[in-house]
C-alpha cells in the first residue's frame, strides 16, 4: 500500500536522469494481491503453498520453453547500461531496480542460477553472485512482485538495447510466473473477471449500457438537431466497434465515442456496439497470460459471427490496439468470414482518416481555435503496434486528423515523441490508487516536456488516443499545476469540428470537461 | 606444455562450437508465440534484414541510446573483427600481406574501447549497479587478450613462422610436430583466449548469435497480413 506520504516532483526544465541511483526509493510500492475469488477466475491458485520454490521454477522453465524471447532475453543482456536512463520510472523514482536491466535481473538472477551452467556452477560454490546469479529466496518473490508492478510494459527500453530486449517481456513473464504462484494483482485480475462475467472492465451490465447509449443519443440531438445513434447490439450491421469501455461515460473518453459515433453517421456507415463485447481493453496481455489473453480475445470473434458484420473497428485505446493490431489475428483469427477489403482489425484514426480524405466530412478547423494542440504518443501504438500501410503510419495518422480539424497544432521536445514517446506513468495494470504515488512520479518526463511547449507556444490542451493515458492524465495533471481537463481525446477535437449534415445551430460546441477537480 | 596448449585448444574449440551450436538450436527450437517487433518496423523480410544488418554492423540502437557506450563497444567490435581476420593467417594462406600489414593498427581500437567501456562500468553510477563480477572479469579478459597480443606484434615480436606451423599441425593432428614457440606472453594469450572460448555459449557472450533471434528485432510488421500462430498455442483451440 502507498500510503507513504511522498513529495510530488518539480519539473525542471529538461527532463533530468538521476544519477545517483537511491536505492530502495521506491521499495515499499506493491499493489493490493488479488483475492482468492478472482486468482480462481482466471485459473489460478488461490494462495502460495509450501512449493512454492518448485512451482516458480516449474512455471518459469515453462515459459522459457514458449517465449523465444524471453529464453534470448534472459542470456543475451551484456549489461551495457544504454536502457538504464531510459525508463520513466526509474527517472521519477531514482529507485536502480526500476532501471530497465536491474528490473529485468529480478528474474534473470534467478534464470542464471538454475537454468544457465554458470549459475548452477557458481552457485554450488557458494558464490553465485559472481555470475549475476542468486538463490531463490521466498522474500524475492516479494519483491518481484513490487518492481515488476513498477513498469507499464512501455517498450521504451526496447528501443534502445543493442538487443531489442524488452523488459515488458520479461515484466510480463515474471507477473505470469506470480500469479502461478499464487501473486496476481487484484486490479488486473478483478477486472479480467469482470470481463468473463459481464463483458467489460468497468462491470457494466448490457441495461445499463443501454441506457448509457441513449443518453449520449439524447445529448448529441440536443447539441446538434441530428439524430446521430450509437446503436448497440444490431445484427447485420457492417461496422462492429469495439471500444474501451471507459469511453462510456468518462470524462474525456466519452467525448471521443460522441465523436466516432458522428463520423460514422457522416460517412453514412452502418455499425454497431456489441453489449458482450463491449470492452476493447485486454488486461491478459498485462499479466502476461496468453490463456486469458485469449480468451478475451475470443469474445470480440464471437460477437463479430453472431452480429454479421463484415468489418471490426477498434475504438481510441492504447494496448487493445496492439492486441487488435498484433495478437487478434493471432489469437482469434483467421477473419475469413471478414471483408477483406479493409484492414482486419481497423483503427477508427484509419477511418476517420480515410473518410477526412475523401471529403465526406464538412470540418470547420476554426471551431477548435480556443486550443493550441499538442499530442501524446500512446507507448502501446508508438511501439507495438502500426496504423495506415507504412512503418510509422501511427505518429502520422493521428497527428494528421488533428491537424486536419485543428488550425494550432505543436509536437513536443522530439526525444519524448515518436518511438521514444514516455508513457504516461498509468499504463500496463498500474492504473490503480494503491499505485498513485508511482504514477505520479513515472508521469514526470512527460509533464517536464508538456511544461516546456506550454511556456514556449502556449498549448492549452494534448490530445491522446488511449483510454489509460486519458485516465491517467485526468488524475496526475493536477499535481503538476495544470488542469485535470487540458487532456482531450482526438476524436473529441474531430467531433468539436465536424458539422453535420443538417445541424440546425452552428454554435460552439467546444465542450471540455467541466468537472471540478 | 606444446601438447597441453593443443589438447587445450580442441577441448575449448569443441566447447564452442558444440555449445553454441546447441544454443542455436534451443534458440530456434522456441516458438515466439506473438508478433513482438519494436515499432515502426519493417514490413517485409529484406526489410528485416536491413534491419538487422544496421543493427548488427553499426550497433543502430546502441547509437540512439547513448554515444559514448557506442563509440567504445563500436570500437572494440570492429577492432576485434579486424583482428580475428588478420589470425586467420595462423590458419591458412588466403590474406594478401597487404591487408595483414596495416590491420594490425586494429588493436588499438580494440583496446581503447575496451578500456572506455571498464571505465564506463565503474565511473557511471547507474551502469555500476547493474553490474556483476563476472562483467568485470570478462572486460579484463578481452582486454589482457588485447594488450598481450599486441605486445607480440609491436613490442617483442612472436616467431610468427613458428606459430604458423603449431596450429598447422594441431590442424592436421600432427602430434609429432606440435611445437610452441617458447614464448611466454604467447602462452599467456593463447591461454587467455582458450578461456575465452570456453566461456562463450555459458555467458552474454551469447549475445553474438542470440541478436539474431530477438524477436523484437527479426521479426517483420506484418500481423494483420500473415497469420501467425506458435504451435503450441494452436494447441488451445483444439
Ligand atoms: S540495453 Fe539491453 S543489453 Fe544493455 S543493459 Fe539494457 S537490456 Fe542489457
Ligand atoms: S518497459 Fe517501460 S516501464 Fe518497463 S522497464 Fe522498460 S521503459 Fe520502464
Amino acid at each position: 500500500m502507498a500510503t507513504k506520504e511522498f513529495t510530488i516532483p518539480e519539473i525542471q526544465e529538461y527532463i533530468e536522469v538521476p544519477d545517483a541511483p537511491i536505492p530502495d526509493a521506491t521499495a515499499h510500492l506493491s499493489p493490493f494481491i488479488a483475492k482468492p475469488m478472482h486468482q480462481e477466475a482466471l485459473g489460478f491458485p488461490v494462495e502460495v503453498s509450501d512449493d512454492w520454490k518448485e512451482q516458480t521454477l516449474d512455471a518459469m522453465g515453462d515459459l522459457l520453453g514458449k517465449y523465444r524471447g524471453l529464453r534470448v532475453f534472459m542470456d543475451i543482456c551484456v549489461k551495457c547500461g544504454a536502457c538504464t536512463d531510459k525508463c520513466h520510472y526509474y527517472i521519477g523514482t531514482a529507485d536502480p531496480k526500476n532501471m530497465p536491466v536491474a528490473r529485468q535481473d529480478l528474474l534473470r538472477r534467478v534464470y542464471r542460477r538454475y537454468f544457465t551452467f554458470a549459475g548452477k556452477f557458481w552457485g554450488a560454490l557458494g558464490m553465485p553472485g559472481f555470475v549475476g546469479a542468486a538463490d531463490l529466496k521466498r522474500d524475492m518473490l516479494d519483491e518481484m512482485y513490487s518492481y515488476y508492478h513498477q513498469c507499464s510494459e512501455c517498450r521504451r527500453c526496447s528501443v534502445f538495447c543493442p538487443y531489442g530486449i524488452d523488459t515488458a517481456e520479461i515484466t510480463m513473464a515474471a507477473r505470469e510466473i506470480l500469479a502461478r504462484v499464487g501473486i496476481g494483482q487484484k486490479y488486473d485480475n478483478e477486472i479480467i473477471a469482470k470481463v468473463y462475467t459481464i463483458g467489460n472492465n468497468l462491470g457494466l451490465p448490457e441495461r445499463a449500457l443501454e441506457d448509457t447509449l441513449e443518453g449520449l443519443e439524447e445529448d448529441l440531438e440536443d447539441e446538434t438537431g441530428v439524430a446521430v445513434k450509437l446503436p448497440l447490439n444490431v445484427k447485420g450491421a457492417d461496422i462492429l466497434l469495439i471500444t474501451p469501455s471507459a469511453d462510456f461515460f468518462a470524462e474525456p473518453h466519452v467525448d471521443g465515442l460522441m465523436g466516432y459515433a458522428k463520423v460514422f453517421h457522416e460517412a453514412g456507415v452502418s455499425w454497431t456496439l456489441s453489449s458482450s463485447a463491449s470492452e476493447a481493453a485486454n488486461f491478459g496481455m498485462f499479466i502476461g497470460s496468453y490463456e486469458n489473453m485469449r480468451k478475451i480475445s475470443l469474445r470480440i470473434r464471437e460477437a463479430a459471427l453472431e452480429l454479421g458484420v463484415k468489418r471490426i473497428i477498434f475504438g481510441e485505446c492504447g494496448h487493445a490496439w496492439r492486441v487488435a493490431y498484433s495478437f487478434l489475428n493471432t489469437l482469434a483469427g483467421p477473419f475469413d468470414f471478414l471483408d477483406q477489403n479493409y484492414p482486419i482489425p481497423q483503427h477508427i484514426l484509419e477511418f476517420t482518416l480515410g473518410e477526412i480524405e475523401k471529403g465526406t466530412l464538412n470540418i470547420d478547423k476554426s471551431l477548435n481555435d480556443d486550443m493550441v494542440l499538442t499530442f501524446h504518443d500512446s507507448c502501446n501504438v508508438a511501439r507495438a503496434s502500426r496504423m495506415g500501410d507504412k512503418p510509422g503510419g501511427q505518429f502520422t495518422i493521428p497527428r494528421a486528423v488533428i491537424k486536419a480539424v485543428c488550425n494550432n497544432y505543436v509536437d513536443m521536445d522530439p526525444d519524448t515523441i515518436y518511438e521514444k514517446t514516455f508513457c504516461c506513468g498509468g499504463g500496463g495494470g498500474l492504473l490503480t490508487d494503491d499505485l498513485l504515488e508511482l504514477r505520479i512520479k513515472g508521469g514526470l518526463p512527460r509533464m517536464t516536456a508538456l511544461q516546456t511547449v506550454t511556456q514556449e507556444y502556449g498549448v492549452t490542451h494534448m490530445a491522446a488516443i488511449c483510454a489509460i493515458c486519458k485516465s491517467q492524465f485526468t488524475k496526475i495533471l493536477p499535481y503538476y499545476g495544470f488542469d485535470m481537463d487540458q487532456i482531450v481525446s482526438v476524436h473529441q477535437l474531430v467531433s468539436s469540428a465536424l458539422i453535420l449534415t443538417g445541424q440546425v445551430d452552428e454554435d460552439d460546441d467546444t465542450e471540455s470537461g467541466e468537472e471540478a477537480a | 606444455m606444446s601438447l597441453a596448449f593443443a589438447i587445450l585448444f580442441y577441448v575449448a574449440t569443441l566447447v564452442l562450437v558444440v555449445g553454441v551450436a546447441l544454443k542455436i538450436m534451443q534458440y530456434s527450437k522456441t516458438p515466439a508465440p506473438l508478433k513482438i517487433p519494436t515499432t515502426p518496423a519493417p514490413t517485409t523480410t529484406s526489410g528485416v534484414v536491413m534491419r538487422m544488418f544496421r543493427e548488427v554492423v553499426f550497433f543502430e540502437s546502441l547509437f540512439k541510446a547513448t554515444i559514448w557506450t557506442w563509440i567504445f563497444a563500436w570500437a572494440f567490435h570492429m577492432g576485434l573483427f579486424a583482428v580475428l581476420i588478420r589470425h586467420g593467417r595462423y590458419f591458412h594462406d588466403l590474406l594478401p600481406a597487404a591487408i595483414v600489414g596495416p590491420l594490425k593498427y586494429a588493436a588499438f581500437a580494440m583496446i581503447i574501447g575496451l578500456t572506455g567501456l571498464l571505465i564506463r562500468r565503474f565511473a557511471v553510477n547507474r551502469v555500476r549497479y547493474i553490474s556483476a563480477p563476472s562483467d568485470y572479469a570478462m572486460l579484463i579478459l578481452l582486454l589482457l587478450i588485447g594488450i598481450s597480443g599486441a605486445m607480440m606484434t609491436f613490442v617483442d615480436h612472436v616467431d610468427v613462422v613458428g606459430v604458423k606451423s603449431y596450429f598447422h599441425a594441431w590442424m592436421t593432428f600432427d602430434i609429432e610436430n606440435l611445437i610452441l614457440p617458447s614464448d611466454m606472453v604467447l602462452r599467456i594469450h593463447l591461454f587467455l583466449v582458450a578461456v575465452l572460448m570456453l566461456i562463450f555459449p555459458i555467458s552474454k557472450l551469447l549475445h553474438a548469435p542470440g541478436i539474431f533471434f530477438s524477436p523484437t528485432r527479426n521479426q517483420a510488421d506484418n500481423p494483420r497480413e500473415v497469420r501467425h500462430v506458435a504451435e503450441w498455442a494452436e494447441k488451445l483451440s483444439k
